[in-house]
């Protein structure tokens, strides 16, 4: 609940910061960072529907007030340690853009943390690894309060790999 | 006040193409030498409706073409011309043009103008052939004899204070009187009240107007036309000796204008063209298909059922609130009443929004008069084509997929099915072929008949086209459903020579796979020399579905009643395995493939021993299957969710609905299973990953 409060002071400063707003989380001890605007809701974990024939890392599908959302564990997704779900794990429900269709998506991670505003200047891009890290899902890093936060490009993310699927969904049909 | 007129074009459009499909069905019945009044006044209405509203949103074009007809049709209208046949094919040649010319206007491209030019070349020549209308198309109005000849007129106009908010300007009408002839007004301002208590939007003034110079009575009326009901109005001839006094303070129209603000002109004319022509709604089908998935219209009475039913469910849901508040254990039967009514409402509720979606199939069937009609002309045939259970209603997303393969069946029938007079007097039968399509329910189906009484389907032929394209063999023994099923092969024709109509063979493939893919079926059936009958049979709706529950380990599944042929205990010893691994069950006189659902989706199973589970036999894709579950659970209606929308599609999986527990439930899409289980790679999807 109180994150909500902080979401909602956070938005209601909106009208005096340029640069954007980033909601955090934690995962696996690092705080990421996604466009607060893009965020729809944010849950406790619930049982989910797992669909079969699916990699680990897409939980199931979730019934949100009468939606059906696909819930992603982001520490699959990395290939980070699976943890034990608890209380504390949260569900962010955010909206997915690709081209101009929306879609909604839920991610599992660690902890929700804050919200911070960011300068679009002091936006540093991700440097490159090479082969070793796949940076592609970051949009690029910021530095609050001596901390880094890597702000995920979740268009890209949520898009990739086995959710990469519009395109063939369309030509099905 | 600045109005964005560019929100009303689009309504302007659609109601305009409504307009088109109700002249063309009129025009279509209407025979030469017989004008029936009513019928001329409904496509007079249409088309001036279209002249009014395309002048407003500047289609000066459209305004000015459809002024000619318009004339023209006043004529006919007045009883000074005659229908014929001409005529007839002149006006359905103009709708096409209108039409055309509207497409241009929504879509911005150039049009033909050509043809535009050529058909009111022969409207004006019409026009001008008139014995006693020798008259220039512009000035059609004073064809009216009984005009007297004033040198003028005075014209007290007293708007009413809502006469602007249904989008009408003072400014513009003073202008097009000005137009006419010398224009004196004078401004009464007894009316207007203190600017502190000034409503912007209200009419407060009136106006004494002098018009002198040779202007008609209908020219002035004309200008009128959009306020009448909206203000006091009378005009009074100046040096005629007959004062014609006109007070309008009139009728029915004012509730419709005031009750409804909309500033769009043709809004007055439309609503009294809905209400004389309520029984023509589902002219609406070209408009769908220009502006697709916008909107749908639905009956007041179907609205005004549904809030009845959420009123129902707000008493409802007040008494058992107020039943829990201090419940106790003797109000249970109260509870068990409320509940029981509560279930009633929902399922009243559900019903009826359901039916909101549903579309009378004339929406479909409507294209087709004009359609026959102008392939009779093309092809030299004579067909009369029946239409019967117009009013049979059909889910919208079904409707939209279905009107192509029906307008290619109707095309074959005519094209194919029918003979040419001759040969039909050769036959003994009567000079005019009928086509006739029928719908009507059956079940929970939709049954759409499409039958001709033509010469009916060459088995033979089908039959011979069949073995050289090497789809059958000689020596088979078939049936004649065997080989009518032959003509849904991609690329099958057996039409000697290719008309630009049909016989290119493609298509009836394409018809069957549109038809599958909303879950139906096509028959056919045919006897030589006496016709053949198409029968398309449709699920009633996409959206809701009849599920029986299964459980696999701790997952519900749903699989469609619909495919459920029946649900057995495994008996070991019906069980036979070839190779060890691919599992059939002998059912009666035939071997079933036993698929384990908890293989087929990787899950944990109560048990893997097949005498622990049970066997729901099902079909998909004409094939026959086992599905090995853990348990049957209830049977019930579910409503469909799609996956794609947030996810994508995933194999043997068609969608997902939500349980009364709130718990997502995925629903087993049996062709998929089957296939699934075929390629034997139970790990399809991940492994493409």
């Amino acid at each position: 609940m109180d994150v909500a409060e902080q979401i909602a002071s956070g938005l209601a400063g909106t009208g005096e910061v340029d640069g954007s707003q980033f909601l955090t989380f934690f995962l696996a001890g690092e705080e990421y960072g996604v466009d607060i605007l893009r965020v729809q809701e944010i849950k406790g974990w619930n049982a989910v529907t797992p669909i079969p024939n699916t990699p680990e890392y897409i939980r199931g599908v979730i019934n949100l007030r009468g939606t059906i959302v696909p819930i992603v564990d982001l520490r699959r997704r990395f290939g980070l340690e699976p943890m034990e779900y608890g209380p504390m794990t949260v569900v962010i429900v955010l909206k997915v853009m690709r081209e101009d269709k929306s879609r909604v998506m839920g991610i599992v991670v660690d902890a929700v943390s804050d919200v911070y505003n960011v300068q679009d200047e002091s936006l540093k891009p991700a440097p490159d690894f090479g082969s070793v890290v796949n940076v592609d899902f970051v949009q690029g890093l910021a530095t609050v309060d001596e901390t880094m936060v890597i702000i995920l490009d979740i268009d890209h993310l949520l898009n990739s790999g086995e959710l990469a699927v519009m395109d063939s969904a369309i030509e099905r049909e | 006040m600045s109005i964005d007129m560019e929100q009303f074009k689009a309504t302007f459009i659609e109601e305009s193409l409504e307009g088109l499909d109700i002249m063309e069905s009129v025009l279509l019945e209407m025979q030469p030498g017989e004008a029936d009044a009513e019928e001329v006044d409904n496509i007079f209405r249409a088309a001036h409706s279209i002249k009014g509203g395309s002048a407003t949103f500047g289609f000066s074009d459209i305004s000015n073409f459809t002024h000619v007809v318009e004339t023209l049709l006043d004529q006919i209208r007045a009883g000074e011309r005659e229908v014929t046949q001409e005529a007839i094919n002149l006006f359905l040649s103009s709708v096409d043009c209108i039409r055309d010319m509207l497409a241009g206007a929504q879509e911005g491209f150039d049009i033909n103008f050509e043809q535009v030019a050529e058909v009111k070349a022969g409207l004006d020549r019409m026009l001008g052939s008139a014995p006693e209308a020798a008259v220039p198309a512009e000035a059609g109005p004073e064809t009216q004899e009984d005009t007297p000849a004033a040198s003028g007129w005075k014209i007290i106009f007293k708007p009413f204070p809502d006469m602007l908010r249904s989008g009408n300007d003072v400014v513009r009408l003073f202008r097009e009187l000005a137009d006419m002839g010398e224009m004196d007004a004078v401004v009464d301002l007894e009316g207007l009240p203190a600017l502190a208590d000034m409503e912007p939007e209200e009419a407060c003034l009136n106006w004494g107007v002098t018009l002198s110079g040779a202007v008609s009575r209908e020219q002035i009326d004309e200008v009128f036309e959009w306020v009448e009901g909206d203000c006091e109005l009378s005009i009074t001839a100046i040096g005629g000796d007959e004062a014609v006094l006109v007070e309008t303070p009139v009728e029915s129209v004012t509730e419709a204008a005031a009750a409804n603000p909309t500033p769009v002109q043709a809004a007055p004319a439309t609503r009294e063209r809905r209400t004389s022509n309520d029984r023509r709604q589902g002219d609406r089908r070209k408009s769908r298909s220009s502006s697709e998935n916008s909107s749908i219209r639905v009956g007041i009475d179907k609205v005004d059922a549904l809030i009845n039913l959420v009123g129902e469910l707000v008493i409802t849901q007040s008494m058992l609130g107020q039943l829990g508040e201090d419940f106790s254990m003797d109000k249970v039967e109260r509870l068990k009443d409320g509940l029981a009514e509560l279930e009633r409402n929902t399922r009243e509720l559900q019903e009826n929004v359901m039916s909101i979606r549903m579309l009378p199939i004339s929406f479909a069937f409507n294209r087709f008069p004009r359609m026959v009609h102008d392939l009779c002309g093309k092809l030299e045939k004579k067909i009369e084509l029946k239409m019967s259970g117009e009013q049979t209603e059909l889910d919208k997303t079904v409707m939209e997929k279905i009107g192509d393969p029906l307008v290619h069946l109707v095309r074959n029938a005519v094209d194919h099915g029918i003979e040419t007079p001759d040969k039909r007097l050769a036959a003994g039968k009567s000079e005019t072929g009928t086509v006739h399509l029928n719908a009507y329910h059956q079940g929970g189906n939709i049954l759409i008949e499409i039958s001709d009484d033509g010469a009916g389907l060459n088995r033979e032929r089908i039959l011979a086209k069949a073995i050289e394209r090497g789809l059958a063999n000689s020596g088979d023994n078939l049936s004649d459903a065997e080989i009518f099923d032959f003509l849904f092969q991609p690329g099958f024709s057996t039409a000697d020579v290719v008309s630009d109509v049909s016989g290119r063979g493609v298509g009836m493939d394409v018809v069957k796979r549109n038809i599958t893919a909303l879950g139906g079926a096509i028959d056919v059936e045919s006897r030589p020399g006496n016709g053949s009958t198409f029968t398309i049979r449709l699920p009633l709706t996409l959206a809701i579905l009849d599920g029986q529950l299964v459980r696999v380990g701790e997952q519900t599944f749903i699989i469609p009643l619909v495919s459920i042929i029946e649900s057995l205990q495994v008996e070991p010893v019906r069980v036979n395995a070839i190779a060890g691994s691919a599992e059939l069950y002998k059912l009666r006189d035939d071997y079933l493939p036993i698929i384990r659902l908890y293989d087929a989706f990787g899950l944990k199973p109560d048990s893997t021993n097949l005498e622990d589970g049970l066997l729901v036999v099902v079909e998909g894709h004409g094939q026959q299957a086992g599905l090995l579950v853990d348990d049957l659970l209830a049977q019930q209606q579910v409503v469909i969710k799609s996956l794609e929308t947030n996810f994508k599609k995933v194999v043997g999986i068609s969608g997902a609905t939500i349980l009364g527990d709130g718990t997502v439930a995925l629903i087993v899409d049996i062709g998929g299973i089957i296939e699934l289980s075929h390629n034997g790679s139970k790990r399809a999807n991940s492994a493409a990953a």
